[in-house]
């Protein structure tokens, strides 16, 4: 039997929980007293079978495929949160922006129809032997030749001060809708101005910027339910200077 | 902390979260139930856990508690304070008992007999090889408590024993 004083210590002694000096008076107490020393070889011997003996239960690999799937699918779930919240918004973003681009191309795609087609007006237009029907430099007879003509009237600016002269006008057409095509002089270069009404469809979404394309320089806006085209041979800056005294006239 | 983190210190601690959940519970599905249980109370509560504390002893202590709330843990725990004292002190001196002569499955047979209490303290201690603030942090008790716990479950271990070398044909 242990000593009384010394058992409570002997646990901690060879559980190695004891601080070295006390550790050191243990074991000096050990080789002074049998029976504690007794006591101490079957605590350590308990320790060793119960190491041994305690180590009983394996898991079966299918378990253990388990565990491992299970944090890896929750490291896959934590990844498809992340997913969630990343690559959803990035998904939309992609959706949108092909969306986007698809529209984008359309419209450019609409908006170089249309320029062409103003541009092939504009070049016929010039290659005919009359290219108008109503000559005149005044405005004041160029508008209101259109009346009754086309389902609209417009105004037209004074030029009076500008390098820009009234050729004349006539009547044309544009995705099936009647306009009103004048014919500006600049110089040595003929520009033309198409009006049409806005109907919101094929010449809705045009740039209001000037645009070059097949070697003419196109303008459009609208204004006041209608759509305004200028398109010529000349540069970008003579363009906007046309299109300007127009939007002011409109 | 990521979950590739958690998987790097949680999974090498698989063989042992199953063999003392084997030991508390004492049945190979419940066991089972315990681990998975245990691995994804952790993994949730992962972003929580203290970096430079101990990891085995906060996911032994997950397992511990999964345990005691589980239906088995519920009842093996309902043993009353005085028949673990009775227990512990019907025991013989150590002596008394040749544990080297005492093969494993009967020491197995005597640490399921043993009250809940006991046999985790035991298991966390020798098969564990946990310092007692080791064994402190997952049964959440001061070290006082692990000291004096520790020391009736092995006097009531060796009670056991020595019940069974009685007991037993080849008997001393």
């Amino acid at each position: 039997m242990a000593c009384e004083s010394w058992s409570a210590k002997l646990d901690a002694y060879v559980d190695g929980e004891l601080s070295p000096s006390e550790s050191k008076d243990v074991a000096t107490h050990l080789r002074e007293c049998t029976s504690c020393a007794a006591y101490a070889l079957g605590l350590v011997q308990m320790k060793r079978s119960i190491a041994a003996a305690g180590k009983r239960y394996q898991p079966g690999a299918e378990f253990r495929e388990k565990i491992q799937k299970t944090i890896g699918t929750k490291r896959q779930r934590g990844g498809s949160w992340y997913w969630k919240i990343v690559a959803i918004p990035a998904a939309l973003v992609l959706i949108l922006s092909v969306a986007v681009n698809l529209y984008v191309d359309r419209e450019k795609a609409r908006r170089e129809r249309v320029y062409s087609e103003l541009a092939d007006l504009h070049v016929a237009t010039l290659a005919s032997g009359s290219p108008v029907d109503v000559i005149s430099t005044d405005r004041h007879t160029v508008k209101p030749w259109f009346q009754g003509k086309i389902p609209f009237s417009f105004n037209l600016p004074e030029l009076q001060g500008t390098d820009f002269t009234l050729v004349g006008g006539r009547i044309t057409y544009l995705a099936q809708s009647p306009g009103a095509h004048l014919i500006y002089r600049l110089r040595q270069h003929e520009i033309s101005v198409f009006i049409f009404q806005d109907r919101g469809d094929e010449t809705a979404a045009l740039a209001s910027a000037p645009v070059s394309t097949l070697s003419f320089t196109v303008e459009g806006w609208k204004k006041k339910g209608l759509r305004y085209f200028v398109v010529g041979d000349v540069g970008a800056q003579d363009i906007e200077s046309l299109s300007k005294l127009l939007r002011d006239a409109g | 902390m990521s979950a590739a983190a958690f998987e790097e210190l949680a999974l090498p601690l698989f063989e042992q979260l199953y063999n003392f959940a084997h030991w508390l519970a004492q049945d190979a599905s419940e066991a089972e139930d315990l681990v998975q249980e245990t691995y994804a109370k952790a993994l949730r509560a992962f972003s929580g856990f203290q970096p430079g504390t101990n990891f085995q002893a906060w996911m032994f202590r997950i397992l511990r508690n999964t345990f005691l709330t589980s239906r088995t843990g519920l009842k093996s725990t309902a043993v009353r304070d005085d028949e673990i004292e009775t227990i512990a002190s019907t025991a013989p001196n150590p002596e008394t008992v040749l544990l080297e002569r005492a093969d494993h499955e009967m020491l197995r047979q005597a640490l399921t007999e043993l009250p809940v209490t006991f046999r985790e303290i035991l298991l966390l201690c020798e098969v564990e090889e946990m310092s007692y603030e080791e064994i402190a942090q997952v049964l959440a008790i001061p070290i006082g408590t692990v000291t004096s716990r520790l020391y009736r479950a092995r006097k009531a271990l060796r009670a056991l024993m020595v019940e069974k070398f009685k007991g037993a044909p080849h008997g001393v």
